[in-house]
């Protein structure tokens, strides 16, 4: 066995029972912040769609959260709330609200006059017409946001790792510590991979919930843009 | 009897507008006809309209849906029974064809069986092709989209129909084809139709009442299109009606509708029109074969009489000694 080898398949041989768990708390702080973040940016959303005033301090508030360096502000919050996944959840959570919140709004802006129009005129409640229609019709929107918050936390789950709370951060935080290369390549590899297995899950979802977009044929003068995924 | 549809000094200011949209506005429908409010941008004819389903609630004045006002009413029942079809359709992008036409009879909580059966009636009754109802809206043509869009306001049977420049967005051959079919339509259905156009030609094909308004929602004239082009109330309305108002009331006029002059002596020679082809087409005739007279045909092609440039202005009232005078 050569000691110099970029990875040792032994090490990830002996383990895989610790490469199982930290899978494990990785997907869980991800599915956990964005689910978080996704029902939050739903309800800062629709409260900035009613109100303008909401909207500028929403926004203004989401942007300046998302500016904050991560390492920083874990530190920061570690010193309130402890090591805990209260302390991760946070931040992440944190760090999804900007672009969640913004493509929830321009996905459900984005709904065609004339469909908003249409449907109450018909006689759509206002919570039929945000379910049925708006939300419905905003899917491509909201589906890119969450494409883009997921990747985005999967690599941040990796910083609170660094910082002690478990996931693939913990191998790179070690390997780093031992100068042992091969945890760092299982680390970042693994962040990777699962960065983008959660991003097809979530195109995969997207195809299934808006079928409409798949149908090209004899494509006409609808006489507006159907809304088209950001991202 | 009470009018399907009546308005009584109905007036709109919207906040923060120093003049009104609608300004004491009075009309009433009569059941089964077709009433169209046409004006300029800004007449508010579409404020008008809105405010029948509630879209738009009035400053002051009233409502009477059959003789019930509509605040009485719960707003989203009132709009599951009143048809309502808008520029572009506004169909559901994300249903199929056959989703969007059912989308109020679901909302009543009809059975899927019933629904179904509906959607079908309804794809033979604006003549769709069945093929297309599990299509999506982008998928089809601007006139079909219409269609599709009218399909869905009748979904449900609504006594009351509302139309917001339906043909305003499709070619005008396809307008044409499409304004044809709601006479056709109407005729089997007999709904009480509102229809919201800027487009006088339109008005005048499809109504049996127009009201025009003029800027701030100021009603000019209420009248049949006849009458409308007949005698024009005010300057506005006779330059909204445009040019050869006589040659238009001509062409609203089917030959079998009035007195015709007797057979002619020698009918060889002479071109015919049927009773049911407006005057407008016997005029034509007579101008382009330089004749005297047409020969009115009944539908087996038998003369039944005729028709000489003198009866056809007496029918349009034009008498030669009145023009004298005027």
């Amino acid at each position: 066995m050569n000691a110099d080898s970029f990875i040792w398949w032994d090490w990830v041989d002996r383990h895989l029972g610790e490469i199982r768990t930290a899978t494990y708390e990785h997907l869980r702080l991800t599915v956990i912040a964005v689910g978080l973040g996704f029902v939050l940016s739903l309800a800062l959303a629709l409260l900035s769609l009613r109100w303008r005033a909401a909207r500028a301090i929403v926004t203004g508030l989401a942007g300046l959260l998302y500016t904050i360096p991560s390492l920083a502000l874990f530190a920061v919050l570690v010193t309130i709330t402890g090591f805990s996944t209260l302390t991760a959840e946070i931040g992440l959570v944190g760090y999804t609200l900007l672009i969640l919140v913004r493509n929830i709004i321009e996905g459900i802006e984005g709904v065609p006059a004339a469909v908003r129009e249409a449907a109450e005129g018909m006689g759509l409640n206002p919570l039929r017409r945000l379910v049925a229609v708006d939300l419905r019709l905003a899917t491509p929107a909201i589906v890119a946001g969450l494409r883009i918050a997921t990747v985005t936390t999967v690599g941040l789950v990796t910083v609170t790792g660094l910082i002690g709370m478990g996931g693939y951060g913990s191998f790179i935080d070690e390997g780093l510590k031992r100068s042992f290369s091969t945890e760092i390549v299982v680390g970042a590899g693994l962040s990777v991979v699962m960065a983008m297995a959660l991003d097809s899950v979530l195109v995969g979802i997207q195809r299934v919930l808006t079928p409409w977009q798949r149908s090209s044929r004899h494509r006409t003068n609808l006489g507006y843009e159907l809304p088209k995924p950001i991202a | 009897m009470v009018p399907a549809l009546r308005l009584v000094a109905v007036s709109k200011r919207f906040p923060g507008a120093r003049t009104d949209a609608v300004a004491d506005l009075s009309l009433d429908m009569p059941e089964g006809t077709v009433t169209a409010l046409v004006g300029p941008s800004g007449c508010g004819k579409t404020t008008t309209l809105r405010m029948i389903n509630r879209l738009v609630e009035p400053t002051s004045g009233s409502i009477d849906l059959f003789g019930t006002d509509i605040r009485q009413l719960d707003v989203h029942e009132l709009r599951r029974r009143t048809g309502y079809v808008i520029q572009q359709a506004g169909l559901f992008p994300h249903r199929t064809v056959a989703a969007n036409i059912a989308t109020v009879p679901q909302l009543l909580g009809w059975d899927k069986q019933r629904v179904r059966e509906r959607v079908d009636q309804l794809v033979g009754l604006v003549g769709l092709d069945p093929e297309l109802l599990g299509r999506y809206p982008a998928e089809l043509s601007g006139g079909q989209q219409q269609r599709v869009g009218v399909a869905r306001a009748l979904a449900a049977d609504p006594p009351l129909l509302l139309m917001d420049e339906p043909y305003s967005a499709v070619d005008p051959i396809v307008r044409a084809h499409l304004q044809d079919e709601l006479l056709d339509l109407q005729r089997r259905v007999r709904k009480t139709i509102v229809l919201v156009t800027h487009d006088i030609d339109e008005a005048l094909k499809l109504a049996d009442q127009i009201a025009v308004l003029n800027i701030g929602g100021v009603l000019e004239q209420f009248a049949t299109p006849d009458e409308l082009l007949r005698a024009p109330a005010s300057p506005f309305v006779e330059q909204f009606l445009g040019r050869e108002r006589a040659l238009r009331r001509l062409a609203l006029q089917p030959v079998g509708t009035g007195p015709i002059g007797p057979v002619p002596e020698v009918v060889e020679g002479l071109p015919t029109v049927t009773t049911g082809a407006p005057l407008r087409e016997a005029l034509d005739a007579i101008v382009a074969w330089g004749v005297e007279q047409v020969v009115v045909v009944g539908d087996d092609g038998s003369p039944v009489g005729g028709l000489d440039l003198l009866t056809i202005t007496e029918r349009i009232g034009n008498a030669p000694s009145r023009r004298d005078t005027a």
